[in-house]
């Protein structure tokens, strides 16, 4: 290629210059690269927001009812900003339930709408079923335990692997795509008195109220926990070619590192 | 190119004027029809008004969900009140005969009731769950007048959008509209699981509004008014509740 990298609509209008790339260049649509990075500061925003909220009744209960006068089956043993709330300790950490609750209710419409568009999307023009769902030859248990060996050992990624989801990848998105986030959605508003009066199986369904909010905290784990492990597999695979394809969409080629 | 560009100023600052025209007219449209809340002018306003707005479309008429006696709880847990002083002290000696509901703003007939009043009015009874913002539950049955029923006696007027209603407790007071005012399971309660209703637990009277967090269902109530502007009262953000930073509407 003669230009440098194309910054995908980097210009302001003078898009005149941009040499378009070639099909096959592209890494990432601009759709997916909108809605990753839409994601990104709703999650951080509903992260951060959700563990305020913990922090005000650092207790979990399963069934309907739960409060500090029933024994919860997970206690986190953290400080809580309520005095009422038994912790050990000889103090109670500031209210930030106020804000917390407004930026998670705002951050949780602006991921429902970035997960619309993007469920849509993908339904729609196929991304999915080319993208993400497996192939099913990569299923079969020796050619996915060849690849958990490859991941264990921290192998580098080959050239066309750059290019193209593996089968480990593709099943942990389609997890997160289709049954966590739906997960965290359905268990948020189980916990919504007005939602639920209006459709009462998104609480009974899930087992009540309380389980509905454990199961929201438990679903905030795996996701951290993908999380973790999604921003630490780009650290391998090159941090900054791999975050540089996400934001501009083209994949760095190998000879045109720069420095 | 200067014409070029002078056109396109003309055709975007046309756009931008067409886009903030249409946004205000929706806003107007939103507003009349019971879409925006008090509180939508502050940080959140944004999410905050797409939550009230989506509900109110969603669960106008819905019912909190009940529950059978067997899921009573136990346990309930009586959130701590700071101490409601000298006057409720007072009124409790006395057994609360001198407690009064005064009902005002926008009525036919400005009244107050009794406490025996209000106990010989006919009864209405749920089994619902009390959730407190903070994430604890507890289940319970809750008896008390139909809001609705006390707005039926003292005459509504015309034009009356929000119920303000105050505690004892000094400086805390709430509103609703008049969707969930007139909703059949909003009560004044004064019994709870069939005995009177607890002190702790708010007693006299709580206005109980079971679609709701907790902290709508205001303790130890003793006024109500009915207003059609409910910027008028405090800050002017429906509530005590968005002064000190917590939603105005409370549904989720």
């Amino acid at each position: 290629m003669s230009t440098s990298l194309p910054i995908a609509g980097g210009g302001t209008g003078a898009a005149s210059f941009a040499v378009p790339a070639p099909a096959e260049q592209k890494r990432h649509h601009g759709l997916v690269r909108m809605t990753h990075w839409l994601t990104v500061i709703a999650f951080c925003a509903l992260l951060v927001s959700g563990g305020e909220i913990v922090l005000s009744h650092p207790r979990f209960y399963w069934g309907k009812t739960g409060n500090v006068n029933t024994r919860p089956w997970l206690n986190l043993h953290l400080p809580s900003s309520r005095s009422s709330v038994p912790t050990g300790y000889g103090y109670v950490l500031p209210d930030q339930n106020g804000w917390s609750r407004y930026l998670h209710f705002e951050a949780a419409w602006l991921l429902a709408g970035t997960g619309v568009l993007y469920g849509l999307w993908g339904i729609l023009t196929g991304h999915f079923r080319r993208a993400v769902v497996p192939d099913p030859r990569d299923l079969s248990p020796k050619s996915l335990t060849a690849s958990i060996v490859r991941h264990t050992r921290f192998v580098r990624p080959s050239a066309d692997e750059a290019w193209s989801y593996n089968v480990l990848q593709r099943l942990a998105y389609l997890a997160v795509i289709f049954v966590l986030f739906p997960l965290m959605v359905w268990s948020g508003l189980a916990m919504s008195f007005a939602f639920t009066s209006a459709f009462p199986l998104t609480a009974s369904l899930l087992g009540g109220h309380q389980t509905a909010r454990s199961l929201h905290f438990l679903t905030t784990i795996l996701l951290v926990g993908f999380l973790a492990v999604h921003v630490g597999m780009v650290v391998l695979s090159g941090f900054r070619s791999r975050t540089r394809a996400m934001i501009t969409g083209h994949a760095e080629k190998p000879q045109q590192e720069e420095s | 190119m200067t014409k070029i560009s002078r056109r396109k100023w003309i055709k975007g600052g046309l756009a931008v004027t067409a886009g903030a025209a249409g946004i205000a007219v929706a806003a107007k449209v939103a507003d009349s029809a019971g879409l925006i809340p008090p509180d939508a002018g502050m940080r959140f306003g944004a999410g905050e008004t797409l939550t009230y707005a989506t509900q109110r479309l969603l669960t106008r008429h819905s019912m909190a969900r009940e529950f059978s006696q067997a899921d009573i709880s136990k346990h309930p847990f009586a959130n701590p009140v700071d101490p409601l002083g000298p006057e409720f002290e007072r009124l409790l000696a006395g057994d609360f005969a001198e407690w009064r509901l005064k009902v005002d703003g926008m009525v036919e007939h400005p009244s107050t009731f009794t406490l025996a009043e209000l106990r010989g009015f006919p009864a209405s009874s749920h089994t619902t769950m009390i959730g407190c913002e903070e994430g604890w539950t507890y289940i319970a049955e809750w008896t008390g007048v139909p809001l609705s029923f006390i707005l039926d006696r003292v005459g509504t007027q015309p034009g009356v959008r929000y119920v303000v209603y105050r505690s004892i407790q000094p400086d805390w007071w709430e509103s609703i509209d008049m969707d969930d005012a007139l909703h059949p399971q909003t009560l004044i309660a004064h019994r709870m699981n069939g005995d009177t209703l607890p002190v702790p637990f708010g007693g006299p009277l709580r206005l109980r509004l079971p679609r709701q967090l907790g902290y709508k269902s205001v303790k130890y109530l003793n006024s109500l008014t009915l207003t059609d502007n409910v910027k008028q009262f405090g800050k002017g953000l429906g509530s005590a509740e968005p002064e000190v930073g917590y939603s105005w509407y409370a549904g989720i």
